[in-house]
């Protein structure tokens, strides 16, 4: 399994977003995502992006005030990773026009669901922008 | 009645997750009450019957779940209901609830199969497959992978490239859940390998990379595949899959890296993609790093990245080059200036990579040099990374017995520096190191007792609590080899200070126990000192005295002393005791005298141990300690007790003796002297190291049943308190020393004993343990021709700034000889128990019956493309079979003769290349007349299984026998090898 959990979180170390590909416990989610938070958002810009913990090794990324953070396998290709973050971005740029943290915690279940369509079961399935959001397209049209 | 009201009023007036939310943002009434609050309201709207009701209660409930970790487990049967509704909206939020909270424990996975299938199979609306789909790739369980597998090999050849991509995806999870599946599934796998859709090869890659990273050897066959796709693919993704793939195939066929390396090259020069490049670096490195040019291209590139701004390509520059240390050195002193820049870098990460590489590159002739540097760097990091430092360069430097030292002067007085450093919290390592390097090497045993003193003497180490283990360390090498010491006196005053009362009982425990040595030791040469002066006694020299001293039967001294003061002399009693019997079973005291007859020298010329810096010490030894009578620690009080007790036995016969001084030396001096001479050779008694094994080489006397059950004992015993515990390390075996006083199991410092041994077994290893004290000592008389030692200069280029530290670390790495080379290395002693680290032993196969299943399908479909195979038989029968086939199996015979002789090819690497090719084609008969072999043996009928698990059976003999792994590969075809 590549990616092992993609977070999104605010500056205020709030999770926003929490998707895990492996079956945690929710007293080892709330302290695992505990522990990445402050590892990651104590670091600042001129840091790399690239945080070993446990076993895992953590890509971030900032954008504005909202943390992407992705637990990959330790043999994964981190810049890969940071592209998929990027990739992420955009998509939910082209969905809700410059996406900021209340439309994601608005349209949770939206932000879900494009994931679901670039990750399964922690591989990358999709990187086409147009091809991740075309069924969400299609959900709203229908509803 | 009331209840359809109430489900009507939540329908009107529910709240929608928007509200929620925003109810969360707005927090008037605080966020646990209001998550409370709602948590009531969904435990009451979800038991609703009318389905938008309910499917928004529990997206609420998700959501708190999700993001605030509210349990959700009781509300698994709502998921179920709302799984299965008719509306794709709802649908969409129990499967979503479903993958969040369902676990392989939850008791109503049971009830979701049908659903599952029901909407796996839906021919109209492909996204509730895709919901199924996605659902079941994070909860199924191996029941659900059995029974939808046929359903999930319907999907896999899907026309609709959006649910065949997904169902790609899932099949690892169904793999890794349920093996069988593989029998089912895998050839559609393959198939889609070759599909022309660019999005279902990203999706296999995927799949692949996962299963081959897991069980590389079991993929083999399908290189040539994966080698198309490397060359051909344009999509920077699945090329970083096929790489990672390759990493793993090329370390088990060098055939194939041959083929691989130059396209892997190719991507690295052409690419644009820092990740598809970095990619190929860590291939490279990694796995082909045999191949020179490869290599040299790789680390052109890690100098882009490390010479990049974007902290993440430093980074992952630093991080390859780590990869590359080991074979080649050459790629990181090609970097070191860049390297050792970084060291100051702001990014703790950076800093840690780059540390990780400088303490790569140490070797014997620049340990010095960089550890110099590297002292320095610590002084100006911060606490956390220079603790990182320290330890790196204490464990880098004591590595396999500390085969990088050559110089022990210098690296002691470095352990002493260390501890100076003020955020230092090595203690307890440099600690270890103290005294595990006074017991190996004998000759740096003065800079030791000096690096002692130094640290002793300070009074502002001892408010620092991190230091109290290393200064414990320095008390007991002062006292232990006290007879390098250049002032005695001065070390007792240091022992003594009033700060040592910071300390806790334990250590201080230690520093008494070394006054007592200190002591002993001054009143010794006090004492030879005066009998060499004095004229009645003109033919007795102090070396010689002390020399003749040895032969004499010490036995007999022993009795006469015990007699009187058998009561309060009790700590070094038995001790003396026990050294005697070892010099009379071993007689090994020869060579202890002639060192301490040579090293006394020094001493006693420059220290004149007058009558009254004696009569000074004592008087100083019982003010410092007397208040310490009423101590309420164990330890200390043992200790004060002996020493002041010694004391007093001692200072009437001296104080008399100066009176009579001039006229004759009567008998009641002699006993005082005599008590004197006997406890210090029972403290110059040397401390040896002592093998991890050694108890295990005492044989077992005759008669003597070990293993009987002394149960009964306990009934016996059971009143008697046993010590509860009983420290084994070397410094506090040493500390025990007193105690042992009333255990006389204790004294004898290496038997590992635990106390309840019945005593007669006591006394033969008493009397046998001297064996394995360490002979090697004896021979090992290394000239002490050392110059004086390295005077620390850290402190002048302290203050250096990174650039000139840089600078100098280039200049000492070119000057590879380094200039007093000249001097031997002193002896280390080395034990049999220690055991050079060996490297963790690789674990076998993760999933045995995975990867069998794997190979039987490939292996199969090579040879003989068998329908049969995918449709699931009846297990009970053929399971029977299966295991009667392994017993008289005579194939695996063969596979196992095959394994043998592979193995003696590989050990005769210059003929490995030629002969594989003859091997390949050996085995490219063989393998399908094994399994024309198999089929007739077994049925048609439970052909399937049978054959499974004899490839079970196989990958096990194989995990026996590591190097068969080329006995797989024949099954690559021709064109790619």
């Amino acid at each position: 399994m590549g990616i092992r959990f993609i977070l999104m979180v605010n500056k205020q170390g709030q999770t926003r977003l929490a998707q895990y590909y492996e079956y945690l416990t929710l007293e080892e989610r709330r302290a695992l995502e505990g522990e990445i938070v402050r590892k990651c958002l104590a670091r600042n810009e001129q840091q790399c992006s690239f945080v070993e913990h446990r076993n895992y090794k953590i890509v971030y990324r900032r954008y504005a005030s909202l943390f992407f953070l992705v637990g990959v396998d330790n043999d994964e290709n981190e810049l890969a990773i940071l592209e998929f973050i990027h990739l992420l971005v955009e998509t939910m740029d082209r969905h809700f026009g410059n996406v900021c943290e209340l439309d994601i915690m608005f349209h949770l279940e939206k932000a879900h669901f494009m994931l679901e369509e670039m990750v399964m079961n922690g591989c990358i399935v999709e990187t086409s922008k147009t091809n991740i959001l075309q069924p969400i397209q299609l959900m709203e049209k229908s509803s | 009645m009331a209840s359809t009201t109430s489900s009507i009023m939540d329908t009107l007036f529910q709240r929608s997750l928007e509200d929620l939310i925003k109810g969360l943002r707005l927090q008037l009434i605080g966020e646990s009450a209001f998550i409370s609050k709602a948590l009531d309201e969904i435990r009451r709207e979800i038991k609703s019957t009318d389905p938008h009701t309910k499917s928004n209660a529990l997206q609420k409930l998700s959501y708190l779940s999700s993001l605030h970790h509210f349990d959700m487990s009781w509300a698994a049967f709502h998921v179920v209901e709302v799984m299965s509704s008719s509306r794709f909206s709802h649908k969409k939020i129990g499967y979503h609830a479903a993958s969040l909270s369902f676990s392989d424990s939850t008791p109503v996975l049971l009830l979701i199969t049908n659903q599952l299938r029901k909407d796996l199979t839906n021919p109209n609306n492909e996204f509730e497959v895709s919901l199924a789909l996605e659902c079941l790739s994070r909860i199924a369980t191996t029941d659900l992978c059995r029974d939808l597998t046929p359903e999930i090999f319907t999907l896999l050849s899907s026309t609709k490239i959006f649910v065949r991509k997904k169902a790609i995806a899932l099949v690892l999870r169904v793999f890794e859940k349920y093996p069988d599946a593989v029998k089912v599934c895998f050839k559609r796998l393959v198939e889609n390998l070759d599909s022309s859709d660019p999005h279902i090869v990203s999706a296999v890659v995927g799949v692949f990379c996962e299963l081959t990273s897991n069980d590389p050897k079991s993929y083999l066959p399908l290189a040539p595949e994966f080698y198309r796709i490397l060359v051909d693919s344009k999509n920077n993704w699945v090329l970083i899959k096929m790489l990672k793939i390759f990493a793993k195939l090329v370390l088990l066929e060098p055939r194939l890296a041959k083929r691989v390396v130059e396209p892997v090259c190719e991507h690295m020069r052409r690419t644009g993609a820092k990740s598809l490049m970095f990619e190929c670096v860590r291939t490279v490195v990694s796995s082909l790093s045999e191949y020179e040019q490869a290599v040299k291209l790789a680390v052109v590139k890690i100098r882009e990245l490390l010479l990049d701004d974007d902290p993440n390509l430093k980074y992952l520059g630093l991080n390859a080059l780590s990869i590359v240390a080991p074979k080649h050195l050459w790629a990181v002193l090609e970097n070191k200036e860049v390297v050792i820049k970084w060291l100051s870098d702001e990014d703790p990460n950076i800093k840690r990579e780059s540390l990780r590489l400088v303490m790569a590159m140490v070797s014997e002739n620049n340990v010095v040099e960089i550890c110099r540097v590297l002292v320095n760097y610590a002084l100006k990091s911060d606490p956390e990374f220079c603790n990182e430092i320290l330890g790196s360069i204490l464990s880098t430097c004591s590595r396999n017995l500390y085969e990088m030292v050559n110089d022990f002067d210098w690296y002691v007085s470095l352990l002493g520096e260390m501890s100076r450093i003020l955020p230092c919290q090595q203690g307890d390592e440099i600690e270890n190191q103290l005294i595990d390097i006074s017991m190996r090497v004998r000759d740096v045993r003065p800079e030791l007792v000096r690096v002692g003193h130094d640290l002793l003497i300070d009074p502002a180490l001892l408010s620092n609590h991190f230091l109290y283990r290393i200064l414990s360390a320095a008390a007991w090498v002062s006292g232990e080899y006290v007879e390098f010491s250049r002032n005695p006196f001065e070390l007792i005053e240091a022992l003594l200070q009033p700060r040592t009362n910071l300390l806790p009982p334990s250590i201080r425990a230690i520093y008494i126990q070394s006054t007592f040595k200190v002591l002993i030791f001054c009143l010794h040469s006090y004492l030879l000192q005066r009998e060499s002066t004095a004229s009645s006694y003109p033919d007795t020299s102090a070396l010689s005295e002390l020399a003749s001293k040895r032969e004499m039967p010490e036995s007999s001294d022993l009795a006469t002393f015990k007699a009187p003061h058998s009561e309060q002399d009790e700590v070094f009693n038995p001790r003396v005791s026990n050294q005697s019997s070892e010099e009379l079973s071993v007689g090994n005291g020869g060579d202890r005298t002639i060192s301490h007859g040579q090293t006394s020298t020094p001493v006693t010329s420059e220290n004149s141990f007058t009558y009254e810096a004696v009569v000074n010490q004592l008087n100083l030894i019982e003010l410092a300690l007397g208040p310490l009578t009423g101590s309420h620690d164990v330890e200390i009080l043992e200790r004060v007790r002996n020493l002041l007790c010694f004391i007093e036995l001692i200072k009437g016969e001296i104080l008399e003796s100066l009176v009579q001084k001039e006229e004759n030396l009567n008998s009641a001096e002699m006993k005082s002297s005599k008590i004197i001479k006997l406890m210090s050779d029972a403290f110059s008694e040397e401390l040896g190291p002592v093998s991890v094994s050694a108890q295990e080489r005492v044989p077992i006397p005759e008669g003597l049943v070990l293993k009987e059950n002394l149960n009964d004992l306990e009934m016996i015993c059971g009143d008697i308190q046993l010590p509860s515990s009983i420290s084994f390390s070397l410094v506090s075996t040493h500390y025990e020393e007193g105690v042992g006083a009333s255990l006389p199991d204790l004294q004898s410092k290496e038997e590992l004993e635990p106390p309840s041994e019945a005593t007669s077994l006591l006394a033969e290893h008493r009397k046998r343990h001297g064996l394995y004290y360490l002979t090697s000592e004896k021979n090992d008389i290394v000239a002490n021709d050392y110059p004086p030692a390295n005077d620390p200069k850290l402190h002048d280029n302290q203050n250096n700034d990174t650039e000139d530290l840089v600078k100098l670390t280039e200049q000492l790495l070119v000057s590879k000889k380094r200039p007093n080379q000249a001097k031997p290395r002193p002896v280390v002693v080395k034990l049999d128990g220690d055991v050079v680290p060996v490297s963790a032993k690789r674990p076998g196969p993760k999933d045995d019956s995975l990867s069998g299943a794997v190979q039987e399908v490939l292996l199969g479909s090579d040879t003989r493309t068998s329908t049969s195979r995918s449709n699931p038989s009846d297990k009970s029968s053929s399971k029977r079979k299966g295991k009667e086939k392994l017993i008289t199996d005579p194939s695996s015979e063969l596979n196992e003769n095959l394994g043998d002789a592979e193995k003696l090819d590989h050990e005769n690497p210059s003929s490995r290349r030629s002969k594989h090719r003859t091997h390949g084609k050996e085995r490219r008969h063989k393998s399908p007349g094994k399994i024309r072999e198999e089929r007739e043996e077994n049925g048609l009928k439970d052909k399937k299984k049978s054959s499974h698990r004899h490839a079970r059976h196989k990958t096990r003999q194989r995990a026996d026998v590591p190097l068969n792994v080329v006995s797989e590969t024949p099954v690559i075809p021709d064109f790619l090898l």
